[in-house]
Protein backbone atom coordinates (compact mmCIF):
# COMPACT_ATOMS: atom_id res chain seq x y z
CA UNK A 1 0.00 0.00 0.00
CA UNK A 2 2.17 2.92 -0.85
CA UNK A 3 -0.54 5.43 -0.92
CA UNK A 4 -0.29 5.06 2.81
CA UNK A 5 2.49 6.79 3.17
CA UNK A 6 1.51 9.86 0.69
CA UNK A 7 -1.41 10.63 3.06
CA UNK A 8 -1.55 13.75 5.02
CA UNK A 9 -1.60 13.22 9.22
CA UNK A 10 -5.17 14.35 9.07
CA UNK A 11 -6.15 11.75 6.30
CA UNK A 12 -4.56 9.10 7.69
CA UNK A 13 -6.29 9.72 11.55
CA UNK A 14 -9.60 10.48 9.50
CA UNK A 15 -8.54 7.13 7.82
CA UNK A 16 -8.44 5.19 10.96
CA UNK A 17 -11.62 6.76 12.54
CA UNK A 18 -13.61 5.44 10.03
CA UNK A 19 -12.21 2.42 9.91
CA UNK A 20 -10.78 2.56 6.01
CA UNK A 21 -7.13 0.88 7.59
CA UNK A 22 -6.21 0.16 10.40
CA UNK A 23 -3.00 1.53 12.85
CA UNK A 24 -1.55 -1.44 12.61
CA UNK A 25 -1.13 -1.29 8.56
CA UNK A 26 -0.27 2.46 8.52
CA UNK A 27 2.54 1.95 10.88
CA UNK A 28 4.03 -1.15 8.87
CA UNK A 29 3.62 0.61 5.72
CA UNK A 30 5.83 3.28 7.05
CA UNK A 31 7.93 1.09 8.60
CA UNK A 32 7.91 -0.78 5.38
CA UNK A 33 9.44 2.60 3.79
CA UNK A 34 11.95 3.19 6.05
CA UNK A 35 13.18 -0.03 5.67
CA UNK A 36 13.26 0.81 1.81
CA UNK A 37 14.81 3.73 1.61
CA UNK A 38 16.26 4.93 5.32
CA UNK A 39 19.53 3.00 4.13
CA UNK A 40 20.02 5.60 1.62
CA UNK A 41 18.80 8.75 3.55
CA UNK A 42 19.70 7.65 7.07
CA UNK A 43 17.11 9.74 8.73
CA UNK A 44 16.71 7.00 11.60
CA UNK A 45 18.84 6.46 14.09
CA UNK A 46 16.89 4.21 15.99
CA UNK A 47 13.43 2.35 14.26
CA UNK A 48 11.42 1.22 17.36
CA UNK A 49 9.34 -1.61 15.44
CA UNK A 50 8.15 -3.28 18.29
CA UNK A 51 7.07 -0.17 20.49
CA UNK A 52 5.08 1.42 16.89
CA UNK A 53 2.99 -1.79 16.90
CA UNK A 54 2.41 -2.19 19.76
CA UNK A 55 1.10 1.68 19.87
CA UNK A 56 -0.91 1.10 16.80
CA UNK A 57 -2.45 -2.06 17.98
CA UNK A 58 -3.65 -0.36 21.22
CA UNK A 59 -5.55 2.12 18.81
CA UNK A 60 -7.18 -0.36 16.81
CA UNK A 61 -8.40 -1.77 19.79
CA UNK A 62 -9.21 1.73 21.30
CA UNK A 63 -11.17 1.80 18.31
CA UNK A 64 -12.52 -1.28 18.25
CA UNK A 65 -14.17 -0.63 21.99
CA UNK A 66 -15.97 2.00 20.35
CA UNK A 67 -13.50 4.38 22.55
CA UNK A 68 -13.12 8.07 20.71
CA UNK A 69 -9.74 8.92 19.27
CA UNK A 70 -8.43 11.81 19.29
CA UNK A 71 -6.95 13.91 16.19
CA UNK A 72 -3.58 12.25 15.68
CA UNK A 73 -4.48 8.56 16.59
CA UNK A 74 -2.51 6.07 14.85
CA UNK A 75 -0.86 8.85 12.61
CA UNK A 76 3.28 7.68 12.56
CA UNK A 77 5.32 10.48 13.75
CA UNK A 78 9.42 10.75 13.77
CA UNK A 79 10.78 12.04 17.05
CA UNK A 80 14.12 13.90 17.30
CA UNK A 81 16.79 12.42 19.00
CA UNK A 82 16.92 15.15 21.64
CA UNK A 83 13.99 13.94 23.85
CA UNK A 84 14.06 11.46 26.36
CA UNK A 85 12.21 8.08 25.55
CA UNK A 86 11.57 5.46 28.22
CA UNK A 87 13.35 2.29 27.53
CA UNK A 88 14.32 3.64 23.38
CA UNK A 89 17.73 4.48 23.29
CA UNK A 90 18.42 8.69 23.28
CA UNK A 91 21.92 9.60 21.94
CA UNK A 92 21.59 13.72 20.81
CA UNK A 93 23.20 12.64 17.83
CA UNK A 94 26.61 12.00 20.40
CA UNK A 95 28.93 9.39 21.17
CA UNK A 96 29.36 10.19 24.45
CA UNK A 97 25.10 9.29 25.06
CA UNK A 98 25.80 6.08 22.84
CA UNK A 99 23.59 3.19 24.20
CA UNK A 100 21.50 5.26 27.12
CA UNK A 101 18.09 4.22 27.61
CA UNK A 102 16.26 6.96 29.61
CA UNK A 103 14.62 5.96 32.61
CA UNK A 104 12.04 8.26 31.66
CA UNK A 105 9.80 10.22 29.06
CA UNK A 106 9.79 13.84 28.18
CA UNK A 107 6.46 15.59 28.68
CA UNK A 108 6.25 15.84 24.87
CA UNK A 109 6.96 12.03 24.44
CA UNK A 110 3.89 11.48 26.93
CA UNK A 111 1.96 13.79 25.12
CA UNK A 112 2.37 12.25 22.12
CA UNK A 113 1.60 9.10 23.56
CA UNK A 114 -1.10 9.97 25.42
CA UNK A 115 -2.38 11.39 22.01
CA UNK A 116 -2.24 7.58 20.49
CA UNK A 117 0.64 9.29 18.02
CA UNK A 118 2.35 6.33 16.62
CA UNK A 119 6.28 6.61 17.24
CA UNK A 120 8.72 5.40 14.82
CA UNK A 121 12.00 5.67 15.86
CA UNK A 122 14.05 8.28 17.36
CA UNK A 123 16.04 11.13 14.18
CA UNK A 124 19.62 12.19 13.16
CA UNK A 125 20.64 15.48 14.22
CA UNK A 126 23.71 17.36 14.89
CA UNK A 127 25.42 16.61 17.93
CA UNK A 128 23.26 18.15 21.14
CA UNK A 129 21.70 20.17 17.76
CA UNK A 130 24.55 22.48 16.95
CA UNK A 131 24.43 22.83 13.41
CA UNK A 132 22.50 23.46 10.37
CA UNK A 133 23.11 20.18 8.14
CA UNK A 134 23.41 17.03 10.26
CA UNK A 135 26.93 16.48 9.46
CA UNK A 136 27.87 16.95 13.24
CA UNK A 137 26.32 13.83 14.30
CA UNK A 138 28.58 10.71 15.86
CA UNK A 139 26.33 8.76 13.37
CA UNK A 140 26.69 9.62 10.03
CA UNK A 141 25.15 12.49 7.81
CA UNK A 142 21.70 12.36 6.75
CA UNK A 143 20.98 12.89 3.04
CA UNK A 144 18.39 15.42 1.57
CA UNK A 145 15.68 13.28 -0.31
CA UNK A 146 15.93 15.41 -2.90
CA UNK A 147 19.60 15.38 -3.93
CA UNK A 148 21.28 12.50 -1.56
CA UNK A 149 24.46 14.39 -1.67
CA UNK A 150 23.03 17.71 -0.37
CA UNK A 151 22.50 18.10 3.75
CA UNK A 152 18.74 18.11 4.74
CA UNK A 153 19.18 21.35 6.88
CA UNK A 154 19.99 21.09 10.77
CA UNK A 155 20.69 20.25 13.73
CA UNK A 156 16.91 18.73 12.81
CA UNK A 157 18.11 17.29 9.26
CA UNK A 158 16.63 13.46 9.79
CA UNK A 159 13.52 14.65 11.24
CA UNK A 160 13.06 16.79 7.98
CA UNK A 161 14.36 14.20 5.63
CA UNK A 162 11.95 11.59 7.28
CA UNK A 163 8.79 13.80 6.01
CA UNK A 164 10.41 14.54 3.06
CA UNK A 165 11.34 10.85 1.98
CA UNK A 166 7.83 9.72 2.92
CA UNK A 167 8.93 7.78 6.03
CA UNK A 168 6.90 9.84 8.08
CA UNK A 169 3.83 12.26 7.94
CA UNK A 170 4.14 13.95 11.51
CA UNK A 171 7.98 14.29 13.26
CA UNK A 172 9.38 16.71 15.96
CA UNK A 173 12.49 18.82 15.66
CA UNK A 174 13.91 21.59 18.57
CA UNK A 175 14.65 25.18 17.50
CA UNK A 176 17.37 27.01 19.29
CA UNK A 177 18.24 28.97 16.42
CA UNK A 178 16.14 27.85 13.33
CA UNK A 179 17.04 23.80 13.85
CA UNK A 180 13.42 23.05 12.82
CA UNK A 181 12.81 25.66 9.86
CA UNK A 182 15.97 25.94 7.75
CA UNK A 183 15.54 21.66 7.77
CA UNK A 184 12.01 22.19 6.61
CA UNK A 185 13.05 25.16 4.12
CA UNK A 186 15.56 23.42 2.38
CA UNK A 187 13.58 20.35 2.38
CA UNK A 188 10.15 21.45 0.99
CA UNK A 189 8.77 20.64 4.26
CA UNK A 190 6.46 22.54 7.19
CA UNK A 191 8.41 23.49 10.07
CA UNK A 192 7.51 25.83 13.06
CA UNK A 193 9.14 27.35 16.22
CA UNK A 194 6.32 27.87 18.67
CA UNK A 195 6.46 31.08 21.25
CA UNK A 196 9.25 29.72 23.61
CA UNK A 197 7.66 28.40 26.15
CA UNK A 198 4.57 26.83 24.82
CA UNK A 199 6.26 23.38 23.98
CA UNK A 200 7.27 21.72 27.71
CA UNK A 201 11.26 21.64 27.22
CA UNK A 202 10.97 18.67 30.35
CA UNK A 203 12.81 15.65 28.93
CA UNK A 204 14.78 18.00 26.27
CA UNK A 205 18.19 17.52 26.44
CA UNK A 206 19.53 21.14 26.71
CA UNK A 207 21.66 23.09 24.52
CA UNK A 208 20.79 26.66 25.22
CA UNK A 209 17.83 26.85 27.81
CA UNK A 210 16.76 30.69 27.16
CA UNK A 211 16.64 29.57 23.27
CA UNK A 212 15.65 25.68 22.89
CA UNK A 213 11.96 25.08 22.01
CA UNK A 214 10.42 21.96 20.85
CA UNK A 215 7.86 22.14 17.52
CA UNK A 216 5.88 20.20 15.04
CA UNK A 217 7.73 18.90 11.67
CA UNK A 218 4.89 18.07 8.88
CA UNK A 219 4.44 17.79 5.23
CA UNK A 220 1.38 20.35 5.34
CA UNK A 221 0.77 23.71 7.41
CA UNK A 222 -2.92 21.72 8.70
CA UNK A 223 -0.88 18.84 10.04
CA UNK A 224 1.93 20.74 11.70
CA UNK A 225 -0.79 22.83 13.09
CA UNK A 226 -2.58 19.03 14.78
CA UNK A 227 0.75 18.53 16.09
CA UNK A 228 1.18 21.81 17.45
CA UNK A 229 -2.39 21.37 19.64
CA UNK A 230 -0.91 18.05 20.85
CA UNK A 231 2.00 19.24 22.19
CA UNK A 232 1.97 23.01 23.33
CA UNK A 233 0.23 23.61 26.96
CA UNK A 234 1.44 24.35 30.16
CA UNK A 235 3.73 21.73 31.81
CA UNK A 236 4.69 22.24 35.43
CA UNK A 237 7.75 20.27 35.17
CA UNK A 238 9.10 23.04 33.06
CA UNK A 239 9.03 26.57 35.18
CA UNK A 240 9.47 27.98 31.82
CA UNK A 241 6.56 26.82 30.44
CA UNK A 242 3.81 29.16 29.42
CA UNK A 243 0.67 28.90 31.67
CA UNK A 244 -2.38 29.95 28.92
CA UNK A 245 -4.24 28.57 26.76
CA UNK A 246 -2.98 27.52 22.87
CA UNK A 247 -3.56 30.00 19.97
CA UNK A 248 -5.89 27.97 17.93
CA UNK A 249 -3.60 26.99 16.07
CA UNK A 250 -5.97 24.42 13.65
CA UNK A 251 -8.64 26.64 13.31
CA UNK A 252 -6.40 29.42 11.83
CA UNK A 253 -4.44 26.77 9.45
CA UNK A 254 -8.03 26.29 7.51
CA UNK A 255 -9.18 29.83 7.27
CA UNK A 256 -7.28 30.35 4.04
CA UNK A 257 -8.02 33.93 4.42
CA UNK A 258 -5.52 36.93 4.66
CA UNK A 259 -7.12 39.31 3.20
CA UNK A 260 -6.85 42.32 5.22
CA UNK A 261 -3.44 41.31 7.36
CA UNK A 262 -0.79 44.12 7.13
CA UNK A 263 2.25 41.96 6.61
CA UNK A 264 6.05 43.35 6.73
CA UNK A 265 9.12 42.20 4.72
CA UNK A 266 11.90 42.42 6.38
CA UNK A 267 14.30 44.79 4.56
CA UNK A 268 17.73 43.46 6.17
CA UNK A 269 17.20 39.82 5.04
CA UNK A 270 18.41 40.28 1.39
CA UNK A 271 21.20 41.20 -0.67
CA UNK A 272 24.73 39.72 -0.32
CA UNK A 273 24.80 36.06 0.14
CA UNK A 274 21.18 35.72 -0.84
CA UNK A 275 20.97 33.52 -3.77
CA UNK A 276 19.17 34.65 -7.08
CA UNK A 277 16.29 31.61 -6.99
CA UNK A 278 15.85 32.23 -3.19
CA UNK A 279 15.21 35.66 -3.45
CA UNK A 280 12.86 35.20 -6.80
CA UNK A 281 10.34 32.79 -4.90
CA UNK A 282 10.54 34.91 -1.65
CA UNK A 283 9.84 37.67 -3.95
CA UNK A 284 6.69 35.96 -5.84
CA UNK A 285 5.52 35.01 -2.57
CA UNK A 286 4.94 38.54 -1.58
CA UNK A 287 3.75 39.44 -4.13
CA UNK A 288 1.43 36.00 -3.87
CA UNK A 289 0.24 37.69 -0.19
CA UNK A 290 -0.58 40.82 -1.82
CA UNK A 291 -3.05 39.24 -4.65
CA UNK A 292 -4.66 37.28 -2.18
CA UNK A 293 -6.02 40.82 -0.16
CA UNK A 294 -2.75 40.94 2.66
CA UNK A 295 -1.41 44.61 2.97
CA UNK A 296 2.26 44.29 1.91
CA UNK A 297 4.76 46.95 3.41
CA UNK A 298 8.60 46.96 3.87
CA UNK A 299 10.09 46.85 7.65
CA UNK A 300 13.15 47.77 9.04
CA UNK A 301 15.00 45.85 11.55
CA UNK A 302 18.51 47.44 11.87
CA UNK A 303 19.43 45.59 15.08
CA UNK A 304 19.05 42.27 12.74
CA UNK A 305 22.67 42.62 11.55
CA UNK A 306 23.95 42.02 14.92
CA UNK A 307 21.46 39.19 15.87
CA UNK A 308 24.08 35.99 14.47
CA UNK A 309 27.02 37.64 16.39
CA UNK A 310 25.21 37.68 19.81
CA UNK A 311 23.72 34.43 19.12
CA UNK A 312 26.89 32.95 18.87
CA UNK A 313 27.55 34.11 22.09
CA UNK A 314 25.02 33.55 24.14
CA UNK A 315 24.09 29.84 22.63
CA UNK A 316 27.81 28.37 23.06
CA UNK A 317 27.05 30.23 26.61
CA UNK A 318 24.43 28.55 27.91
CA UNK A 319 25.81 25.05 26.09
CA UNK A 320 29.24 25.89 27.99
CA UNK A 321 26.77 25.53 31.23
CA UNK A 322 24.50 22.73 30.31
CA UNK A 323 26.81 20.51 28.67
CA UNK A 324 28.90 20.42 31.87
CA UNK A 325 26.37 17.50 32.88
CA UNK A 326 28.17 14.99 30.65
CA UNK A 327 30.71 14.20 33.60
CA UNK A 328 30.86 10.50 32.87
CA UNK A 329 29.77 10.10 36.89
CA UNK A 330 25.95 9.12 36.43
CA UNK A 331 25.06 8.51 32.49
CA UNK A 332 27.03 7.78 29.24
CA UNK A 333 30.33 7.60 28.04
CA UNK A 334 33.44 6.69 30.53
CA UNK A 335 36.90 6.73 29.43
CA UNK A 336 39.83 6.02 31.12
CA UNK A 337 39.01 5.13 34.55
CA UNK A 338 42.01 2.44 35.21
CA UNK A 339 42.01 2.90 39.44
CA UNK A 340 44.20 5.66 39.12
CA UNK A 341 42.91 8.75 37.22
CA UNK A 342 41.27 10.93 39.17
CA UNK A 343 37.68 12.08 38.29
CA UNK A 344 38.48 15.45 37.20
CA UNK A 345 40.87 13.35 34.53
CA UNK A 346 38.15 10.78 33.66
CA UNK A 347 35.60 13.51 32.94
CA UNK A 348 38.04 15.76 30.79
CA UNK A 349 39.24 12.26 28.77
CA UNK A 350 35.53 11.40 28.37
CA UNK A 351 34.85 14.24 27.18
CA UNK A 352 37.10 14.62 24.42
CA UNK A 353 36.26 11.37 23.46
CA UNK A 354 32.78 11.42 23.15
CA UNK A 355 31.94 15.10 21.67
CA UNK A 356 32.58 15.98 18.06
CA UNK A 357 34.14 19.02 16.96
CA UNK A 358 31.46 21.76 16.64
CA UNK A 359 30.36 20.95 20.33
CA UNK A 360 33.71 21.45 21.87
CA UNK A 361 34.42 24.53 19.83
CA UNK A 362 31.10 25.37 20.93
CA UNK A 363 31.58 24.10 24.79
CA UNK A 364 35.18 26.21 24.93
CA UNK A 365 33.72 29.88 23.01
CA UNK A 366 30.99 29.85 25.81
CA UNK A 367 33.90 29.47 28.28
CA UNK A 368 35.83 32.07 26.50
CA UNK A 369 33.05 34.62 26.47
CA UNK A 370 31.84 34.03 30.11
CA UNK A 371 35.28 34.26 31.71
CA UNK A 372 36.61 36.98 33.75
CA UNK A 373 37.54 40.20 31.35
CA UNK A 374 35.77 38.95 28.44
CA UNK A 375 32.19 38.83 30.49
CA UNK A 376 31.03 42.04 29.96
CA UNK A 377 32.47 42.78 26.04
CA UNK A 378 31.04 39.66 24.55
CA UNK A 379 28.18 37.99 26.75
CA UNK A 380 27.29 41.40 28.18
CA UNK A 381 26.89 42.88 25.13
CA UNK A 382 25.25 39.82 23.23
CA UNK A 383 22.42 40.38 26.33
CA UNK A 384 22.10 43.98 25.34
CA UNK A 385 21.50 43.07 21.51
CA UNK A 386 18.96 40.65 22.86
CA UNK A 387 16.79 43.46 24.59
CA UNK A 388 17.46 46.06 20.75
CA UNK A 389 15.74 42.53 18.98
CA UNK A 390 12.98 42.16 20.93
CA UNK A 391 12.74 46.26 20.76
CA UNK A 392 12.75 46.28 17.10
CA UNK A 393 10.23 43.38 16.51
CA UNK A 394 8.02 45.34 19.32
CA UNK A 395 8.31 48.19 17.00
CA UNK A 396 7.44 46.19 13.50
CA UNK A 397 4.67 43.99 15.55
CA UNK A 398 2.79 47.68 16.16
CA UNK A 399 2.99 48.40 12.59
CA UNK A 400 2.14 44.57 11.11
CA UNK A 401 1.04 41.48 12.54
CA UNK A 402 3.15 39.04 10.58
CA UNK A 403 6.94 39.37 9.26
CA UNK A 404 8.54 37.46 5.92
CA UNK A 405 11.60 36.70 4.73
CA UNK A 406 13.58 33.63 2.92
CA UNK A 407 13.73 30.99 5.73
CA UNK A 408 17.76 30.35 4.57
CA UNK A 409 19.76 32.75 2.67
CA UNK A 410 20.16 29.54 0.09
CA UNK A 411 18.74 26.04 -1.33
CA UNK A 412 20.76 22.81 0.37
CA UNK A 413 24.10 23.19 0.04
CA UNK A 414 26.55 19.87 -0.86
CA UNK A 415 27.52 17.32 2.26
CA UNK A 416 30.74 18.59 2.90
CA UNK A 417 30.95 22.08 1.50
CA UNK A 418 30.88 24.15 4.76
CA UNK A 419 31.62 21.41 7.26
CA UNK A 420 34.91 22.29 8.91
CA UNK A 421 33.98 26.15 8.23
CA UNK A 422 32.18 27.40 11.08
CA UNK A 423 31.81 30.75 10.30
CA UNK A 424 30.04 29.39 6.48
CA UNK A 425 27.81 26.93 8.51
CA UNK A 426 26.59 29.63 11.11
CA UNK A 427 24.90 31.60 7.98
CA UNK A 428 22.37 29.29 7.23
CA UNK A 429 20.94 30.65 10.36
CA UNK A 430 20.78 34.31 9.24
CA UNK A 431 16.89 34.92 9.28
CA UNK A 432 15.92 32.49 11.69
CA UNK A 433 18.29 33.57 14.76
CA UNK A 434 16.12 36.96 15.93
CA UNK A 435 13.39 35.14 16.75
CA UNK A 436 14.66 32.49 19.22
CA UNK A 437 16.67 35.54 20.99
CA UNK A 438 13.31 37.25 21.24
CA UNK A 439 11.16 34.37 21.82
CA UNK A 440 8.63 34.50 18.89
CA UNK A 441 6.81 32.40 17.14
CA UNK A 442 7.75 30.99 13.46
CA UNK A 443 7.51 28.98 10.76
CA UNK A 444 8.74 28.11 7.44
CA UNK A 445 7.18 26.77 4.63
CA UNK A 446 7.92 25.61 1.44
CA UNK A 447 7.70 28.15 -1.84
CA UNK A 448 8.80 26.80 -4.84
CA UNK A 449 12.11 25.61 -6.32
CA UNK A 450 14.97 27.87 -7.05
CA UNK A 451 14.94 28.04 -10.67
CA UNK A 452 18.51 27.64 -10.62
CA UNK A 453 18.84 24.55 -8.90
CA UNK A 454 15.56 22.67 -8.78
CA UNK A 455 15.67 22.50 -5.23
CA UNK A 456 12.95 23.91 -2.79
CA UNK A 457 12.94 26.81 -1.04
CA UNK A 458 11.48 28.30 2.11
CA UNK A 459 9.39 31.08 3.01
CA UNK A 460 9.25 32.03 6.68
CA UNK A 461 6.47 33.83 8.49
CA UNK A 462 7.32 35.31 12.22
CA UNK A 463 4.34 36.46 14.16
CA UNK A 464 4.46 37.97 17.66
CA UNK A 465 4.75 35.82 20.89
CA UNK A 466 1.70 34.13 21.53
CA UNK A 467 0.22 34.73 18.53
CA UNK A 468 1.31 31.06 16.91
CA UNK A 469 -2.59 31.18 15.07
CA UNK A 470 -1.24 34.11 12.77
CA UNK A 471 1.58 31.33 11.28
CA UNK A 472 -0.53 29.14 10.22
CA UNK A 473 -3.43 31.56 9.27
CA UNK A 474 -0.79 33.08 6.55
CA UNK A 475 1.12 29.63 6.18
CA UNK A 476 -2.18 27.88 5.13
CA UNK A 477 -3.34 30.27 2.70
CA UNK A 478 -0.01 30.49 0.98
CA UNK A 479 -0.20 26.65 0.76
CA UNK A 480 -3.39 26.67 -0.62
CA UNK A 481 -2.85 29.28 -3.54
CA UNK A 482 0.68 27.95 -4.18
CA UNK A 483 -0.96 23.95 -4.46
CA UNK A 484 -4.20 25.48 -6.31
CA UNK A 485 -0.88 27.05 -8.75
CA UNK A 486 1.10 24.25 -9.02
CA UNK A 487 -1.56 21.50 -9.27
CA UNK A 488 0.09 19.93 -6.69
CA UNK A 489 2.46 19.79 -3.79
CA UNK A 490 5.71 20.21 -4.10
CA UNK A 491 6.95 17.64 -2.37
CA UNK A 492 5.47 15.76 -5.55
CA UNK A 493 8.19 16.62 -7.68
CA UNK A 494 10.81 15.53 -5.35
CA UNK A 495 12.72 12.74 -6.99
CA UNK A 496 11.59 8.94 -6.38
CA UNK A 497 14.40 7.18 -4.04
CA UNK B 1 39.44 43.19 20.23
CA UNK B 2 42.85 40.96 20.60
CA UNK B 3 42.59 37.75 18.88
CA UNK B 4 43.10 33.88 20.79
CA UNK B 5 46.67 32.32 21.04
CA UNK B 6 47.18 28.16 21.15
CA UNK B 7 48.24 29.23 25.24
CA UNK B 8 44.17 30.49 25.85
CA UNK B 9 42.59 27.70 23.97
CA UNK B 10 44.89 25.01 25.77
CA UNK B 11 43.41 27.08 29.28
CA UNK B 12 40.13 27.24 27.80
CA UNK B 13 40.20 23.34 27.42
CA UNK B 14 41.32 23.09 30.78
CA UNK B 15 38.38 24.68 32.54
CA UNK B 16 36.12 23.02 29.61
CA UNK B 17 37.12 19.58 31.10
CA UNK B 18 38.71 18.59 27.31
CA UNK B 19 41.84 16.77 27.17
CA UNK B 20 42.68 17.99 23.60
CA UNK B 21 44.90 16.47 21.43
CA UNK B 22 48.09 18.97 19.94
CA UNK B 23 46.72 18.40 16.45
CA UNK B 24 43.09 19.78 17.86
CA UNK B 25 44.66 22.76 19.51
CA UNK B 26 46.54 24.59 16.94
CA UNK B 27 42.48 23.69 14.44
CA UNK B 28 40.82 25.16 17.36
CA UNK B 29 42.99 28.04 17.76
CA UNK B 30 42.72 29.15 14.44
CA UNK B 31 39.02 28.83 13.67
CA UNK B 32 38.11 30.22 17.70
CA UNK B 33 39.81 32.87 16.49
CA UNK B 34 37.56 33.45 12.80
CA UNK B 35 34.82 33.39 15.21
CA UNK B 36 35.76 35.53 17.92
CA UNK B 37 36.56 37.66 15.42
CA UNK B 38 33.25 37.92 13.25
CA UNK B 39 31.26 37.71 16.55
CA UNK B 40 33.33 40.65 18.72
CA UNK B 41 31.14 43.36 16.80
CA UNK B 42 28.27 42.67 19.58
CA UNK B 43 30.41 45.03 21.39
CA UNK B 44 29.25 47.96 19.28
CA UNK B 45 26.83 47.97 21.59
CA UNK B 46 28.85 47.68 24.30
CA UNK B 47 28.55 51.50 25.85
CA UNK B 48 24.45 52.07 25.22
CA UNK B 49 22.45 52.31 27.90
CA UNK B 50 20.75 49.38 27.23
CA UNK B 51 19.57 46.75 29.98
CA UNK B 52 20.55 42.99 29.24
CA UNK B 53 17.83 40.58 28.35
CA UNK B 54 18.83 36.78 29.58
CA UNK B 55 15.51 35.31 28.52
CA UNK B 56 12.66 36.18 26.49
CA UNK B 57 10.26 35.38 29.50
CA UNK B 58 9.28 38.01 32.17
CA UNK B 59 9.34 34.89 34.87
CA UNK B 60 10.45 34.79 38.42
CA UNK B 61 10.09 32.42 41.49
CA UNK B 62 7.81 29.85 39.88
CA UNK B 63 6.72 27.23 42.21
CA UNK B 64 5.22 24.53 42.56
CA UNK B 65 3.22 22.99 45.62
CA UNK B 66 5.81 20.85 47.74
CA UNK B 67 3.62 17.45 47.33
CA UNK B 68 5.33 13.83 47.56
CA UNK B 69 4.99 13.01 44.18
CA UNK B 70 6.66 9.72 42.26
CA UNK B 71 10.33 9.69 41.33
CA UNK B 72 12.68 7.21 39.93
CA UNK B 73 13.49 4.33 41.98
CA UNK B 74 17.31 3.55 42.97
CA UNK B 75 18.11 0.79 39.76
CA UNK B 76 15.87 3.48 37.32
CA UNK B 77 18.04 6.23 38.49
CA UNK B 78 21.43 4.00 38.16
CA UNK B 79 20.31 2.29 35.31
CA UNK B 80 22.57 3.99 32.85
CA UNK B 81 25.44 4.46 35.49
CA UNK B 82 29.29 3.70 33.71
CA UNK B 83 30.08 2.34 37.54
CA UNK B 84 27.66 1.79 40.76
CA UNK B 85 28.02 0.17 43.68
CA UNK B 86 25.26 -0.56 46.65
CA UNK B 87 23.25 2.08 45.25
CA UNK B 88 25.24 4.40 44.55
CA UNK B 89 27.29 6.03 41.84
CA UNK B 90 30.83 4.71 41.69
CA UNK B 91 33.59 7.22 40.78
CA UNK B 92 36.67 7.89 40.37
CA UNK B 93 38.63 9.33 43.11
CA UNK B 94 38.08 12.99 44.02
CA UNK B 95 40.77 14.45 46.30
CA UNK B 96 44.31 13.19 46.22
CA UNK B 97 46.32 11.71 48.94
CA UNK B 98 47.11 14.63 51.09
Amino acid sequence: MTELIRFTAAQTASAIAKGEVSAVEVAQAHLDRIDAVDKKVNAFLHVDTEGALSAAKAVDEKRAKGEELGPLAGVPLALKDVFTTKGVPTTCGSKILEGWIPPYDATLTSRLKDAGVVILGKTNMDEFAMGSSTENSAYGPTGNPWDLTRIPGGSGGGSAAALAAFEAPLAIGTDTGGSIRQPGAVTGTVGVKPTYGAVSRFGLVAFSSSLDQGGPCARTVLDAALLHEAIAGHDPLDSTSIDAPVPAVVEAARMRDVRGMRIGVVKEFAGEGYQAGVMQRFNESVELLRELGAEVVEVSCPSFTLALPAYYLIAPSECSSNLARFDAMRYGLRVGDNGSRSAEEVTALTREAGFGPEVKRRIMLGTYALSSGYYDAYYGSAQKVRTLISRSFDEAFAAVDVLVSPTTPTTAFPIGERADDPMAMYLADLCTIPSNLAGNAAMSLPCGLAPEDNLPVGLQIIAPAMADDRLYRVGGAVEAALNDKWGHTLLEEAPAL
Amino acid sequence: MPGITREEVAHLARLSRLELQAEELDHFAEQLDVIIGAVARVSEVAGQDVPPTSHPLPLTNVMRADEVRPSLTPDQALSGAPAAEEQRFRVPQILGED
